[in-house]
């Protein structure tokens, strides 16, 4: 059975729920984090998996995949920053702890 | 063949590695896992034949983000206390479950139009004019460096000391 676009989309949406669950359920901030790299790697699995198969010769979903990458690198820079903060000034980064702005 | 081979032993990685950051209760660990993970992908992209973005994956993804990653763990001392899970564990694996059923029952019902073309190698070149020529994207990509500027900028600001 050769490989096809099925496979490379359930691996997606494995390491999808994957992220999802560790987003959801996880306390540390940076683990939190890390579930988001997780998602946004299996979005870029299903971006490249459909440029290969359905437009092999545009390469548009390799082009959203790169931007998905900027986005990425921006984003944990910001995330890092903010985790950094919060531990200077908490002592924790504990994410049921933080409830400052919890109504 | 060689490339299903390829394909099924990058995927089984990659899972595992992805399972292992989220149910390992060392943070560090789960770190370097998440590393395997990238790589992994990195290996996915391979067999996509997208040499650039698996290229670009090893060196943003396994190069700088999981460096910026493992730096704060090492930063913020929450090491000894390993990775707990909060009280919405059971909820959150049922969530997780149900979004893949959703999401792999709606692959397998659409109709996708595979084209059987073989794919373009290699495609650094083919991007390059995709981003920068005529009708392509190059706004967004006058934007990116924008956001990336105003990203480290705050990553700056929000831990100065004041």
């Amino acid at each position: 059975m050769s490989i096809g676009l099925e496979h490379y989309l359930i691996l997606s949406a494995i390491l999808f729920s994957i992220g999802l669950y560790g987003a959801l359920a996880k306390r540390n901030a940076i683990v939190i984090l890390m579930s988001i790299e997780l998602m946004l790697n299996a979005v870029n699995i299903a971006m490249v998996a459909f440029s290969r198969y359905i437009v092999p010769l545009l390469l548009t979903g390799q082009v959203f995949a790169l931007f998905i990458m900027v986005v990425a690198a921006a984003e944990v820079a910001v995330g890092l920053a903010i985790i950094i903060a919060i531990y200077r000034s908490r002592e924790t980064i504990d994410a049921t702890e933080v409830n400052l702005m919890k109504w | 063949m060689g490339l299903e081979i390829a394909f099924w032993a990058l995927a089984i990685v990659g899972v595992v590695a992805a399972l292992a950051v989220v149910l390992l209760r060392d943070v560090f660990r789960a770190a370097l896992s998440l590393v395997l993970c990238f790589l992994a992908v990195a290996g996915i992209y391979v067999t996509l034949s997208a040499d650039f973005l698996a290229a670009v994956q090893v060196l943003v993804y396994v190069g700088a983000i999981s460096v910026l990653i493992i730096l704060a763990i090492m930063l913020t001392r929450e090491v000894q206390r390993g990775s707990p899970s909060n009280r919405l564990r059971l909820p959150a694996f049922v969530v997780a479950i149900l979004f893949f059923g959703a999401v792999v029952f709606a692959m397998v019902n659409t109709p996708w139009q595979v084209v059987d073309v073989p794919p373009l190698e290699p495609t650094t070149s083919a991007l390059a004019f995709k981003l920068f020529g005529e009708g392509g994207f190059i706004l967004p990509v006058e934007i990116a460096p924008v956001l990336l500027l105003a990203a480290i900028l705050g990553a700056i600001v929000l831990v100065r000391e004041k």
